[in-house]
């Protein structure tokens, strides 16, 4: 079944205005309104666009919503996907800011932002540990605290540091293939 | 000149953003804090904050906030369409290849090895993070209640960025 665009366009303005969390929280969502309410993509197309999604770098909601308006509508559902899923945030956030900026030095904001600063913190902090509990043996700990050095220690450009460390990782990975290979 | 850094800086968080946004934070603060100076490192935590409160993906709220604060709203276009930018032409790359990709033992590799790198990252951004949001005393007492609402009480992290903001409002001021 083939969608129109205005209708591509408005499944993804709508969960892009009512989605809290980012990407991952925006999955199941994707999921319910396209495989299950639309019918629009069978499961198991769901869950191979779903591991391309995470194979490649970017924003997840923004990859997902490109990936499934080309499938379904070629470049101009890709197009308007994307644009329905940045949309709200876009607005939103130019909203907020507008204001935010002329408030920021206010006393109350001040207060308020000095609590809500810890709890980014804490956040932050669970999602490191959250998925750190997926790789808990010793050579992810390690590859971990190899990274923290980097960046934080040695101070190396993050940006190099995550190129560095996918080579690393897919030399040490790969390499274990192809012995695991020789053995079987 | 800021159009040129917006768009060069976000072009490179796009294309090596992998894990969701918060692995990113390192090369957020870096380039955006540090190198050109577009948010305070407190303003930083705060439009964190605010990314996570607010609807939509993480990264397109913060490439819009960045944008705006440094050069208006031609300046959150600009950098909100470069971070999506590589992604996006990869997505176009692979999909038309989708069955020689998915099961790609190549890409799978890097990504095997790249996972424990990211917690990495997190962490380090754990600990810069804490050192701006760090005010006094409160301040540990604070993380010490606030997780304990987010593993204990399982809050949803929306409610308990609110409640630190009630707790600052009455401890502050």
């Amino acid at each position: 079944m083939q969608p129109s665009l205005w209708h591509l366009f408005l499944s993804f303005l709508k969960i892009g205005a009512f989605t809290f969390g980012g990407g991952y929280a925006m999955i199941p969502v994707f999921e319910r309104e396209f495989v299950h309410r639309y019918k629009y993509l069978k499961e198991e197309e769901f869950h191979d666009v779903l591991v391309m999604v995470q194979s490649l770098p970017g924003v997840i909601a923004i990859n997902f919503s490109v990936f499934i308006g080309l499938r379904l509508r070629g470049k101009k559902g890709a197009f308007v996907s994307a644009l329905g899923v940045a949309l709200p945030s876009f607005v939103i956030i130019l909203t907020i800011a507008t204001f935010f900026f002329r408030f920021v030095d206010h006393p109350i904001v001040e207060a308020v932002f000095k609590g809500v600063r810890i709890s980014v913190v804490a956040l932050i902090f669970t999602a490191g540990y959250k998925m750190f509990k997926a790789h808990r043996h010793l050579k992810g700990l390690f590859l971990a605290t190899f990274t923290f050095a980097l960046v934080y220690t040695a101070d190396i450009h993050p940006f190099f540091v995550i190129l560095m460390m996918g080579l690393f990782g897919y030399m040490i990975e790969y390499t274990k293939e192809v012995n695991h290979h020789d053995v079987s | 000149m800021t159009y040129l850094n917006l768009f060069w800086t976000f072009l490179m968080i796009g294309a090596v953003s992998f894990g969701g946004g918060y692995a990113m934070l390192p090369l957020f603060e870096r380039m955006v804090v540090e190198t050109h100076g577009w948010l305070s490192p407190s303003l930083f935590i705060d439009m964190i904050a605010l990314a996570q409160v607010t609807p939509g993906p993480i990264a397109i709220n913060s490439a819009t906030f960045i944008g705006y604060q440094s050069a208006g709203v031609l300046g959150s276009v600009i950098a909100t369409i470069s971070v999506v930018l590589i992604p996006v032409i990869l997505v176009g790359f692979v999909s038309a290849r989708s069955e020689s990709f998915k099961e790609n033992k190549h890409v799978q590799a890097a990504l095997t090895g790249l996972r424990p790198a990211l917690v990495g990252l997190i962490f380090s951004s754990v600990v810069s993070v804490a050192r701006s949001a760090y005010v006094d005393l409160f301040s540990p007492l604070l993380f010490v209640g606030l997780m304990a609402l987010l593993w204990k009480a399982k809050l949803h992290p929306i409610l308990v960025i609110v409640v630190a903001g009630v707790l600052g409002f009455i401890i502050y001021y």
